[in-house]
């Protein structure tokens, strides 16, 4: 059995002293990669050639002394809905069986300029939509921590795949917290950035006002060092960001003294949320107050409306955005169809699972004549007064802590049979894509011995914060250093 | 009192080109209801006078310059078609002016 | 009466018009990729454009101040805030399975032009149309039936038109007449190519036109039920479209009937209007602002700045022509009819000093050439030079005004040295005094009978002798000399 891979800052270290190449790690991250898959299924496809090729130009790099970044030849994984030239790009969907990429997504382009070694795809719930990664068309991932429990979702691969040592960083898509939750599921950091701050071009579009490529690591400052490559304006994204990009590794300075974190009352309540799970935030509430943080109550009075509000934006959106799988030009065609509208309603029946189609259903009937108003505009109404409440919130406190999610990994099976419990496990993370604000989960304990997250919340572009008070608290707590038992 | 109908269920499906078997649409019907009455929770909420957000965070109108670029080869825009003749996509015959 | 005089007799027409027209880019509205027409299938997509997984619309900018320019030209306000659109619906040319357009807040609103009367009494008779919004999309792409695809069962689809800029001009219900729409789209068309937004072709598909019929009775207040002909891609369709729509209408409403609000196409071979489809609930578009681009905002400042770089437009080149250069309406408005026929009028009156000779020159001679030719005065090899240099030769007596107009088409045709021209064809005048005088003996002696009539007062012999000098020298004398001569003769 291949060994764990160390974390990002661990393998700069053993790259740069020489006891180690980057065709070693590679090697070692795509031998874990293949020997795990049979038991948790977090990649979709591997590509060892390539990038055993790109190691070894990394490690030509290293000994002429002209490495790209501190991502130079380090192994990643992509969440199989990033376009990456050359390479499928599945969104775990038969729609797009045999499509094979031209372009590289922003954010793809970025980590390859900067020397990152992509050793290939993560699992994933079909086109992001789902909470459990058993949306997959073909197989569900599993949780290191109890192949019995799903990862989370929708970016179920990736957390599980650095989880497992897989590698020590991944990307990932957070729409109403894809990134987030799993992370909390599986015990890893996960960071959503502010809407805008990473590109999405070249990300499968789910619900494009939501979307945001996101980041797993184990620790703060690996997500730092990973966010800092991929961040930036992007011409070809007109909903990207013009701003500047700080130094997110300075920013981690250990100290959180002074700083106020804000407690939203709606979010620590008992009722629907697991016991065990408030109780490790508040322990790691307790903490970051040792550390020299104040907190304080505040209100997120509109938090009651925000999964209705999210649901129908991002199914609205979704429904649109999944109109071009049609069959003409890439992926899925059903055979023997005589006349158009058959071939378009056969391709896209067989190619679309029943997750999608629901939403798909209920996003083009909310958009339908006559229901405009009354949902989707309705919904976007909400939206506003969502940001009004962070915006408030905001006069009173730096950033806000909550639970990730309200409860640790269920176990496989457990909500299919039910949307509407699958989406209300979302309830603590859907607020910051309608606010469009960053959010990242880190470990801060188990519950019956499965990880639990804590999330913070910040203001727009307060990426730098939610990374120093993450980081603060790692330094002074171990849960990121836990392997799960089953991948060892 | 149901929210949808079975018969609003097949024309939405037909307004997004999916097929739904006798099932489906049984089991969609109910699915569909229950979100609806989940959303409806958006009712009591007071929006008057409220604006719109369609976008997260205010951005200032994106703008690129009238220049043409390179275009992918051909063969790459047409490489992952199901069906080609030459560069061209090809589908069951189009009937002038019918939406499919 | 026609058939069509007599229904418009009894019945009101009510016309609106929806054009578009492609904007004069070099890139499409959302992607880099050129646009360019003749190359075979899908040579000018990307990812955007093929509406590939993940791809993402970024706007062009010129396309915007092509549009803001149109507004302007076309008395629209322009909204400090626009939005695009996605209307959602399912073809094989239109990629991502929703066009991106604007509907609740496009780009402009609110403006008018003027199309002149044919049947009006006055030269200057116009008629106000009012705009009701121009708003910017993107084209589709081409299905292409043809029988050999897939051995007549299939269709091609070539994505390289998809996503070129359009602008989409609605015109309000104000045209009652299919002679009307024609003038409204030729007036359009004529803005639209001064302003140099669009080619406005129609034969290249970059000017299409859509419209909206119905009748009432006369008086009545309420509108008909309507029907839109769709793709109407000749000024002589669209006039021809109409015309049968008003007959085919008029025949139901007559029997009794009800209109059924539809979408006909227009089949040229047969002159008829048919039914594509009707309009009951194939129209559900779901249109939802694109949250893949950010609202268009337009400040004053910009609008501002393009209003002050707007070329003059037609009717105002007219009224100034007619002020500064002395000319008739009419012959101000053949002359504006065109921007490059206007700028070469221009730029020969300023280097000859003189209007009106140019304008007749233009006019009778050089137009004939080029509605020979089919072409437009840019198109062809006359410069402003050559004609000016013409008319300077004909001033001097080097060239009769005959042989002059009889070059023009050579002219028209091939340009060059007006000079060389007149050697190469040997068509200089004559205008040596003793040659003339020779001439002028021998007519005279030979006319005696109309040199006496002269004498006993028939002014018009004058012009009979002058004709005959000419025909001695094969039309090359030059008149003034000879005119002289035999004034100089006769009286003395």
């Amino acid at each position: 059995m291949a060994q764990r891979l160390g974390t990002l800052s661990e393998l700069r270290a053993a790259l740069d002293d020489g006891r180690t190449s980057a065709s070693d790690v590679v090697a070692q991250a795509l031998g874990r990669a293949r020997e795990l898959a049979p038991a948790f299924a977090a990649t979709r496809g591997l590509r060892a050639d390539r990038a055993a090729e790109e190691a070894l130009q990394a490690d030509q790099r290293r000994t002429a002394r002209a490495l790209r970044s501190v991502l130079d030849g380090i192994p990643l994984l992509l969440k199989d809905n990033l376009n990456h030239r050359g390479e499928p790009t599945t969104c775990a969907s038969r729609i797009l069986d045999g499509y094979v990429s031209p372009y590289d997504a922003t954010a793809v382009e970025r980590v390859k300029a900067a020397g990152g070694v992509v050793i290939g795809r993560t699992n994933m719930d079909e086109f992001a939509m789902g909470s459990s990664t058993e949306n997959a068309c073909d197989q569900p991932t599993r949780n290191p921590w109890d192949p019995t429990r799903v990862p989370g979702g929708s970016s179920g691969g990736s957390a599980a795949a650095v989880a497992a040592g897989i590698v020590p960083v991944a990307l990932g898509s957070d729409t109403g917290g894809s990134v987030r939750q799993p992370a909390s599921f599986c015990g890893v950091v996960g960071i959503k950035p502010t809407y805008g701050r990473v590109s999405r071009y070249g990300l499968v579009a789910f619900a494009s006002s939501l979307d945001q490529v996101g980041v797993f690591s184990r620790t703060a400052a690996d997500a730092a060092a990973l966010l800092q490559v991929i961040s930036g304006h992007d011409p070809l994204d007109s909903t990207s960001l013009d701003e500047p990009v700080p130094d997110y590794a300075a920013a981690l300075d250990g100290d959180v003294a002074g700083l106020t974190i804000g407690l939203p009352r709606e979010y620590f309540v008992e009722q629907g949320v697991d016991p065990d799970v408030l109780e490790r935030v508040r322990d790691a509430v307790k903490e970051l107050e040792r550390a020299g943080a104040k907190t304080c109550e505040v209100s997120l009075p509109h938090t009651p409306y925000a999964v209705a509000t999210y649901y129908l934006i991002a199914m609205a959106e979704a429904s649109s955005n999944l109109a071009r799988y049609d069959g003409v030009r890439y992926g899925h065609r059903a055979t023997g169809a005589h006349d158009l509208q058959s071939m378009y309603s056969r391709t896209r029946s067989e190619g679309f699972g029943a997750e999608v189609k629901r939403r798909i259903l209920l996003g083009t009937y909310v958009l339908s004549a006559g229901y405009y108003d009354a949902y989707y505009r309705k919904a976007q109404q909400a939206r506003t007064l969502l940001r009004g409440d962070f915006e408030a919130a905001y006069r009173s406190c730096d950033l806000i802590l909550t639970p990730t999610a309200p409860e640790v990994a269920f176990a496989l099976g457990e909500r299919s049979a039910d949307p509407l419990q699958m989406y209300l496990s979302d309830i603590f993370t859907v607020s910051a894509n309608l606010a469009g604000i960053p959010g990242i989960s880190v470990p801060c304990g188990f519950a019956r011995d499965l990880p639990v997250g804590l999330q913070l919340l910040g203001p727009a572009l307060g990426e730098s914060l939610l990374l120093r008070v993450a980081d603060a608290y790692q330094r002074r707590t171990d849960w990121h250093t836990k392997t799960p038992p089953e991948a060892s | 009192m149901a929210r949808i109908t079975r018969e609003e269920v097949e024309r939405i499906a037909d307004l997004a080109r999916l097929t739904l078997s006798a099932e489906e649409a049984q089991a969609l019907t109910h699915d569909l209801d229950t979100m609806l009455e989940y959303v409806q929770a958006l009712d009591g909420l007071d929006t008057q006078n409220v604006e719109p957000t369609a976008h997260p965070l205010p951005v200032a109108t994106a703008l690129r310059p009238d220049r043409a670029r390179p275009s992918l080869a051909p063969e790459e825009a047409v490489g992952n078609a199901p069906e080609r003749e030459g560069s061209a996509f090809t589908v069951p015959k189009v009937i002038e002016g019918v939406e499919s | 009466m026609s058939a069509l005089q007599e229904v418009m007799e009894r019945y009101e027409v009510v016309i609106g018009l929806e054009v578009h027209s492609q904007l004069r880019t070099d890139s499409k509205l959302f992607c880099g990729c050129a646009v360019r027409y003749g190359d075979p299938p899908n040579h000018h997509t990307c990812p955007v454009c093929l509406a590939l997984p993940g791809a993402l619309p970024v706007l062009n900018e010129r396309a915007v101040s092509l549009g803001v320019r149109a507004a302007l030209a076309t008395h629209c306000s322009v909204q400090p805030q626009s939005i695009f659109a996605r209307k959602n619906y399912f073809y094989p040319d239109l990629p991502k399975g929703y066009q991106i357009s604007q509907f609740e807040e496009p780009l402009s609103t609110g403006g008018w032009l003027e199309i002149p009367m044919p049947d009006e009494a006055a030269a200057d008779a116009v008629r106000r149309i009012g705009i009701t919004r121009i708003h910017m999309e993107e084209d589709a792409g081409k299905s292409i039936h043809d029988d050999s695809v897939a051995g007549g069962d299939g269709s091609q689809v070539d994505l390289n038109r998809a996503g070129v800029p359009l602008l989409e001009i609605v015109s309000e219900p104000d045209l009652r007449s299919p002679e009307e729409a024609g003038a409204y789209l030729r007036t359009l068309r004529q803005i639209l190519r001064y302003i140099e937004v669009s080619d406005a072709d129609m034969e290249k598909g970059h000017f299409r036109c859509d419209a909206n019929v119905s009748l009432r009775l006369h008086g009545a207040l309420d509108l008909g039920t309507r029907t839109e002909l769709k793709n109407l891609n000749s000024f002589r369709f669209v006039e021809a479209a109409i015309a049968a729509e008003i007959e085919r209408q008029a025949e139901v409403l007559d029997g009794g009937g009800a209109i059924q609000q539809a979408t006909l196409l227009w089949d040229r071979t047969s002159g008829q209007t048919r039914v594509m489809r009707l309009k009951e609930n194939s129209d559900d578009y779901r249109y939802f602002p694109e949250p893949d681009l950010i609202p268009v905002n337009i400040d004053p400042q910009a609008v501002h700045d393009i209003r002050a770089e707007l070329p003059e437009l037609p009717d105002q080149k007219r009224e100034r022509f007619v002020r500064e250069h002395g000319l008739s309406e009419y012959d101000a408005g053949l002359l504006t009819g065109s921007r490059s026929l206007a700028d070469f009028f221009e730029a020969s009156t300023a280097a000859y000093g003189k209007a009106k000779p140019i304008a007749n020159w233009l006019l009778r001679d050089v137009l004939h050439a080029l509605n020979e030719r089919e072409a437009e005065i840019d198109e062809v090899a006359l410069v402003p030079e050559t004609l000016v240099a013409l008319l300077r030769m004909v001033d001097a007596g080097r060239v009769t005004p005959k042989s002059a107009r009889e070059l023009i088409p050579e002219l028209v045709a091939r340009g060059g040295d007006v000079e060389a021209l007149v050697r190469e064809r040997g068509v200089e005048a004559v205008s040596d005094a003793g040659i003339l005088e020779t001439a002028v003996a021998e007519v005279l002696a030979d006319n005696a009978d109309a040199v006496a009539r002269f004498r006993s007062g028939e002014d018009k012999m004058l012009n009979f002798l002058m004709g005959q000098v000419m025909r001695r020298t094969s039309g090359k004398a030059s008149p003034a000399a000879v005119r002289d001569i035999l004034a100089a003769k006769l009286g003395g």
